[in-house]
């Protein structure tokens, strides 16, 4: 007997009743939903801004001190100030020392700051969320959910393969509970709401 | 006995100062997780839906792992099944043997633990480098986990900042965790561009969806998965949820549960392989099918790994992670351990107060210190209880079975404790007096009084 049909058989012989699949609770509501996202993302270590229209996000985001970087991709559809070009780039690896990057995010979640984003078409180099210094994460103010079961109603998979949620830089507190940013990942992280 | 809580426990408590320190850093997350839990009104109606869609899971496990299996296929994931530690091991190996791995970066997994796998491929030539900060420090310090979530919770910043000076050749005398995680990033980004091979636990398995999730604060499983060509996630069966939209609601319980965060900085969904490179999914049993077979047993099973109930626990922080016979310290490693293997852990049902604080706080409402208690009848059922103890109990259990009998034993121990108290401090009951100072012993007992109130009521009233 294979080891699959050993286990699924001494699980099917467990005996376990039948338990119906309980309904998830709907969740209350609670105030404006970009004002709590914006809340949330300072509370998660964030910096996050609102802007009207894509001309004041590209002159916000020129104006971050993590911009000002040479190494610079921008993924965000009509955000200019990129210098590397992913497709140019054969390895993740080269994207070691790579000093900020611009991701449009699908959603954003008020109850906690997170913003989803998927690896949709970036072949090879899902390395970008978490490889730069800084992130910055821009999303629209109608992409802004309540809450994680609300957003799981917006995402689709198993397409794109691979999706994250990212809320606020890489943190760790495994020295005496010491919140420390930038433990792996982004040391900063910029959330822009467009509109 | 193999293993006896009270006497690890001993080194630790003795300590008076660090005692103190470790018992104020956990209750510290308690406050976090109780103030985290206070913002979402439906809170106890998500704890009773996610213990609900794990009972609902578990009653037909194997259904959902076949869903998940075919789904994971379609997905270009390569499946693989594993009944204990040994065999999980023998296939993680060839799959780095496969691809000539030498050098392996590792987020955390409690599932590897359980299975020595670290050990196991480090005799085989390859180097294995746990990349979670925490997990890193004990690694290097040739620790085990001494807490599931901050795997170096009893470790001082300065024994820290030692230890890095020893093995990563820092300078000596950092204290600074800034610093010290600074240091660690830089190590620990080396091995990240170096690794050919990552591995990671899995949080939740779908099998909607045939994909699964992984959550970190520090970004580690995320790079350990995006830089290394080889990806490979080690499950537990009982990692796998029905639904997609199940995540939403295990998600919003797990951080604030875990560490009072509303979520955690990654939780990254994984349905896919690298473009270019392969993802194993190693499903494994050890014991959890036998555990599922035992209905009082069963509802273990749902734990999510939170570690909420350490938090809260009075006697793990009090007597620290390695005072625990089993790797999983705390309430749900007394319960998993003994599960296990009774003997060998025979007196973690009894490192508790069974104030059931644990119960309440998991997100899940696994009945811990229920199946705590059951684990106690069964020890002593099964005479797994010191000599001491089962006399004492014997002896308890006479007296109290006999009112004049109870009554006498209780002034002779009121008169005694009054004229020499010291006296409670030697012999096998110093155990309790150790360390406290003694009440003075009233002059009657509750029964003495109530009999007295009640002959001096007027007739009529009760």
């Amino acid at each position: 007997m294979t080891a699959r049909d050993a286990i699924l058989s001494a699980l099917r012989a467990s005996g376990a009743s039948p338990v119906p699949a309980p309904r998830h609770p709907v969740p209350v509501r609670q105030g404006d939903p970009v004002a709590r996202f914006l809340e949330s993302v300072t509370s998660v270590g964030g910096n996050p801004r609102r802007v009207p229209d894509a001309a004041a996000l590209a002159a916000e985001v020129a104006r971050l001190p993590a911009w000002s970087f040479p190494r610079r991709v921008s993924l965000v559809p009509g955000l200019p100030g990129g210098t590397v070009d992913l497709a140019a780039v054969a390895d993740p690896h080269e994207l070691a020392d790579l000093d900020v990057a611009a991701i449009p995010g699908e959603v954003g979640v008020a109850e906690n700051g997170a913003v989803w984003v998927t690896g949709a078409s970036l072949g090879p180099h899902r390395a970008v969320f978490v490889i730069p210094e800084h992130l910055v994460l821009v999303v629209r103010a109608g992409d802004v959910v309540n809450d994680m079961q609300e957003a799981y109603g917006r995402i689709t998979l198993p397409r794109p393969g691979y999706g994250l949620f990212i809320s606020g830089p890489s943190k760790t507190a495994d020295i005496e509970q010491s919140l420390v940013i930038g433990a792996h990942g982004a040391r900063s992280c910029a959330v822009f709401v467009v509109g | 006995m193999i293993h006896f809580h009270p006497e690890k426990a001993r080194a630790f408590v003795l300590d008076d100062e660090r005692a103190h320190w470790h018992d104020k850093a956990l209750w510290f997350m308690r406050v976090k997780r109780d103030r985290a839990a206070a913002t979402v009104p439906e809170w106890e109606s998500l704890r009773e839906t996610a213990e609900g869609i794990k009972l609902h899971t578990l009653s037909r496990l194997a259904d959902y792992l076949e869903e998940f299996e075919r789904n994971a296929r379609a997905n270009g994931i390569q499946v693989h099944w594993a009944r204990d530690g040994e065999e999980h091991n023998r296939i993680v190996h060839g799959i780095l043997e496969k691809h000539g791995v030498t050098r392996m970066v590792k987020s955390k997994s409690m599932l590897t633990e359980e299975c020595h796998l670290n050990p196991y491929l480090e005799s085989r030539g390859i180097e294995v480098v746990d990349t979670d900060l925490g997990e890193r420090i004990v690694q290097l310090a040739g620790e085990a986990p001494s807490h599931i979530v901050m795997p170096a919770i009893h470790r001082k910043k300065e024994e820290i900042g030692d230890l890095f000076h020893e093995k990563l050749g820092t300078p000596k005398g950092l204290s600074d965790p800034t610093i010290l995680t600074e240091k660690a990033r830089g190590h620990l980004r080396e091995k990240f561009l170096r690794a050919q091979a990552g591995l990671t636990g899995v949080n939740f398995a779908i099998a909607e969806t045939g994909g699964f999730v992984v959550v970190t604060n520090e970004g580690n499983a995320d790079m350990g998965t995006t830089l290394p060509p080889v990806h490979i996630a080690s499950m537990g069966v009982e990692k796998v949820i029905p639904r997609l939209a199940d995540l939403g609601v295990f998600l919003r319980l797990l951080a604030r549960s875990a560490t009072g965060q509303p979520v955690s900085s990654y939780t990254t969904h994984f349905h896919a392989p690298l473009p270019g490179g392969e993802l194993h999914v190693v499903i494994v049993d050890n014991g959890r099918s036998s555990m599922l077979s035992e209905e009082h047993r069963r509802k273990a099973l749902c734990c999510i790994r939170c570690g909420a109930c350490l938090n809260t626990c009075p006697v793990y922080r009090r007597s620290g992670g390695y005072s625990y016979s089993y790797l999983i310290p705390g309430p749900i490693g007394s319960v998993l351990g003994p599960h296990r293997d009774l003997k060998g852990h025979a007196s973690l049902p009894f490192a508790s107060s069974l104030c059931g604080s644990c119960t309440d706080v998991c997100p899940v409402k696994v009945d811990l210190h229920h199946q705590l208690l059951v684990l106690r009848q069964e020890a002593g059922e099964q005479k797994l209880v010191p000599l001491g103890k089962r006399v004492g109990m014997k002896a308890a259990s006479f007296a109290m079975a006999r009112p004049a009998l109870f009554r006498a034993a209780g002034r002779f121990a009121r008169f005694v404790l009054r004229v020499a108290p010291g006296l409670a401090r030697v012999g096998p009951g110093a155990i309790w007096s150790r360390g406290r100072e003694l009440p003075v012993p009233p002059r009657e007992s509750f029964a003495d009084l109530y009999d007295r109130e009640e002959a001096g009521k007027p007739e009529g009233r009760s």
